[in-house]
């Protein structure tokens, strides 16, 4: 077999095009910035008939050519992706088998996009997200991995070979390397190289979404159970529980993050049973959670609130048990058939869950400040509701908007959190496909082979800059009610 | 004002003592000094040697007395362990077992020893400390401009093309943590893999003689995580300001746009990234262990790694302390600053 060029045939016509249109785009972002300084402050002219009249001059010049210029790009890039799906094996490139590899993921993002758009205004937040093109990129983005990890872990579908099989005489390869005859994979290339174990990078980085779609949001959930059921007693009824709790946060704040996980996650540390003590400590919020919330709404009905609670705390309080109880440490006391499952990594998400709940109180006890002096506040309790009905279904619902955006930044910063754990590699195996531990793994040799390390930095920067945009395009249109 | 500086100071010193007892347990827990031992003495010991061990150097004391001991507020340990040597707490290599002191802890301005670089801790952290002092003054002389600069530019106009690419990028920049941009300047600009081989790929020759070549990469790649968040927090405050009253006033007198950005606006706007700068320090200090790592420069983040990764245990200590107080310092001086900047805030 021939190694793999980067765009193969198609690129002949693609790639003087790009770099044209890319060059040209650079130079009229540029253009349109400096001579910004410049113009006047634009006022509104209408034309006769009604249509606003464009900016004249050069920089307006300057604004119809970025317009142009990125459709333009734009559209070449989508011909990278969507051309190749057509051409047989190998023509198109590296790129080009990367964008076949990724086709249910873009089927899924399409058809996903075309419902959104066709109901956006039966869907009420999420919807109106499609009315801004920041949220949408970055709602794509974030799609983009969450499908990734849905088809790699369940239906093992994009990966190329097996991540952790290593084929001799692929050792640090570049990118597009034919593998040798009689190695089982889905295709006969390596698609970005081989690893330091001559392991497939891009099977790799595609596996590593796994990881980071499964714990990232589920460590932010349980930080913002913690967070929610510490921080709206602590606004609501101030004095020295605030003070006290406020504290605590600070404290835990005030340590370096680094200097936190390299005590935290050590196998000393693990082998004393902090973390699963943590564990259980942290991980019963969720039940107080659910159980306050619950009871205060119904406990004027108590056989409906007894209908509803037992078999909720009975199916958390199971989840919980199996959670924390782990083979071989010091809390391993169910019998086997209980125990659902056991998390390896149990210390990793310990970890990323205490040093995100702290942020999360900070902003609950701030945000209920602010709302326990409203009016609805107020009624409610003339009418005499209870404070716990009071927090949880009065303010928490009121203050569900900045919670929202910050979900999202949080699980980006978990994202990067988990990548920097990866990164000195603490508590993650080296066998771990994360991308914290792959670029952990090719920085070591960043000097001599570039490519092993670049693929999972660009996996874990497009995610968390999906997030953010997601975030910052929620915030826009949460603020427009 | 003086009761309410007295009030921060007294909580910082509470929390300083309360996060230097959680790390001081954390690393005297049985298995950690089990493993100091086998390091420090035999990787063979039996079980029992690993006991007299730890007991003749006085770790086998309970915690809060360790504590003392460490802080110096009590007495240091004079042991004669069960091979007959007398060990006493404060008369390390050097210090004669009759010169030896009765107080030697942090506060005597003793820091300990460091079993990794055989070195004294107070020295070791003093030096490192300077060379990523270095590094942080480059940092900020490149960060905190440019952060300021893009936060203005962005703010001034609201809604505007120019507040929207700058916005992105500053949102770019936030997404891009150290560890993923540092990979990506290096294979960039150090490797020859897109032929734009411009910078060095470590920093280790920064620590002497710190040229454009060998330090620019670092610098960019800690300055630009913080950079967007700063250049947010900027622009937020800045378009909060060009609402303002006094701005419509000013530009219905007619004064000119940039007069009214750089002598009313800019100052006021100013207030809100003062604190956010300061408080950016527990974030930069994350970034200098990932970068020192990444570049391979020795400094204050690559001792707390190998002392972390060594279980040093007073040189992890030493280190810890310091980086409290950083965090702890600067909280006060954003704190204490930002009463002095807004003199709408009166503290009674």
């Amino acid at each position: 077999m021939e190694a793999l060029t980067w765009t193969g045939s198609l690129g002949t016509i693609l790639n003087p095009a790009f770099t044209i249109l890319v060059s040209l785009l650079a130079v009229a972002i540029v253009a349109q910035i400096v001579l910004g300084f410049f113009a006047p402050a634009m006022t509104l002219q209408s034309n006769p008939d009604g249509t606003l009249q464009s900016r004249s001059g050069a920089l307006g010049l300057a604004e119809t050519a970025v317009k142009y210029l990125f459709l333009g790009t734009l559209i070449v890039v989508i011909a990278y992706v969507v051309v190749p799906l057509v051409m047989p094996y190998g023509s198109a490139g590296i790129v080009g088998e990367m964008s076949k590899r990724f086709l249910p993921v873009w089927i899924s993002l399409i058809s996903l996009y075309t419902l959104s758009m066709v109901y956006k205004r039966k869907l009420g937040l999420y919807g109106k997200l499609f009315d801004s093109t920041v949220g949408m990129i970055g709602f794509g983005l974030v799609m983009f991995w969450v499908f990734t990890a849905f088809y790699v872990g369940i239906f093992d579908m994009i990966a190329t070979h097996d991540y952790l099989s290593q084929v001799s005489g692929l050792k640090n390869k570049v990118p597009g390397v034919p593998v040798p005859e009689g190695t089982t994979g889905d295709i006969p290339h390596y698609l970005l190289g081989g690893d330091n174990l001559a392991r497939d990078i891009f099977s790799r980085v595609v596996q590593g979404s796994v990881f980071v779609i499964a714990i990232a949001p589920l460590a932010t959930i349980f930080a913002f159970m913690v967070g929610i059921t510490l921080g709206l007693p602590a606004g609501f009824y101030g004095g020295k529980l605030d003070t006290f709790l406020s504290f605590v946060a600070n404290l835990i704040l005030a340590f370096p993050v680094i200097l936190l996980f390299y005590l935290l996650v050590t196998p000393e540390i693990v082998e004393t049973g902090i973390p699963s003590y943590m564990a259980a400590f942290l991980f019963i919020f969720p039940l107080i959670f659910f159980g306050v919330l619950l009871n205060s709404r119904y406990y004027t009905q108590p056989a409906k609130r007894t209908a509803i609670l037992v078999p909720v705390l009975g199916i958390l309080g199971w989840l919980y048990l199996s959670v924390i109880n782990q083979k071989g440490t010091v809390i391993d006391f169910l019998p086997e058939w209980m125990d659902l499952f056991d998390i390896s990594i149990l210390v990793v998400f310990v970890s990323v869950v205490f040093v995100n709940a702290p942020t999360v109180f900070r902003i609950v006890r701030g945000l209920t400040l602010d709302l326990r002096t409203r009016d609805y506040v107020a009624a409610a309790q003339t009418r005499g509701e209870g404070a716990w009905y009071i927090m949880l279904w009065e303010i928490l619902p009121n203050a569900r908007g900045p919670l929202i955006v910050d979900f999202c930044l949080r699980i980006g910063y978990t994202t990067i959190l988990l990548g920097t754990l990866g990164f000195f590699g603490l508590g993650l195996s080296s066998e771990s496909p994360d991308w914290g531990s792959t670029i952990n793994e090719g920085r070591k040799l960043l000097l001599i082979y570039a490519h092993p390390a670049l693929p999972p930095a660009v996996a874990l920067l497009s995610m968390v800059l999906g997030l953010n945009l997601l975030a910052d395009g929620l915030r826009e249109e949460s603020l427009k009610d | 004002m003086g009761l309410f500086i007295l009030r921060r100071l007294g909580v910082m010193i509470l929390t300083a003592l309360c996060l230097t007892f959680i790390v001081f347990w954390l690393t005297n827990l049985a298995p950690n000094l089990e493993k100091l031992a086998k390091t420090q003495g035999n990787a063979r010991m039996s079980d029992e040697a690993v006991v007299s061990w730890l007991d003749n150097r006085g770790y086998s004391q309970p915690l809060p007395i360790k504590y003392g001991q460490w802080l110096g507020v009590l007495p240091g340990y004079v042991i004669e362990g069960v091979d007959g040597e007398v060990r006493a707490r404060c008369a390390g290599p050097g210090i004669e077992l009759e010169d030896a002191s009765t107080f030697c802890g942090i506060l005597q301005g003793d820091w300990g020893y460091s079993t990794v670089f055989k070195d004294d801790v107070g020295s070791i952290v003093a030096t490192r400390l300077g060379l990523t002092g270095k590094l942080m003054f480059w940092v900020m002389m490149v960060m905190v401009p440019g952060a300021l600069i893009i936060g203005v530019l962005a703010g001034m106009r609201e809604g505007s093309r120019t507040d929207r690419s700058l916005s992105t990028v500053s949102i770019v920049s936030t997404a891009t943590p150290e560890y993923v941009s540092g990979v990506v300047f290096i294979s960039v600009f150090a490797t020859a893999t897109f032929g734009m081989q411009w910078f060095k790929g470590t920093a280790t020759g920064a620590m002497d003689d710190a040229t454009f070549e060998n330090f620019f990469l670092p610098v960019m790649t800690i300055a630009l995580y913080g950079m967007g968040y700063i250049a947010r927090m900027t622009r937020a405050s800045m378009t909060e300001v060009m609402t303002a009253q006094y701005i419509r006033t000013a530009r219905l007198k007619g004064v000119s746009f940039p007069k009214i950005v750089l002598k009313h606006a800019l100052r006021n706007a100013l207030i809100a990234p003062f604190t956010v700068i300061m408080l950016q320090f527990p974030w930069l200090l994350n970034g200098v262990v990932i970068v020192e790592t990444l570049f391979n420069y020795k400094g204050f983040g690559w001792v707390l790694v190998q002392a972390a990764g060594n279980n040093d245990i007073e040189l992890l200590l030493g280190v810890s302390i310091v980086s409290v107080f950083v965090v702890l310092i600067t909280q006060l001086i954003s704190d204490i600053g930002y009463v002095f900047l807004n003199p709408r805030i009166r503290i009674s």
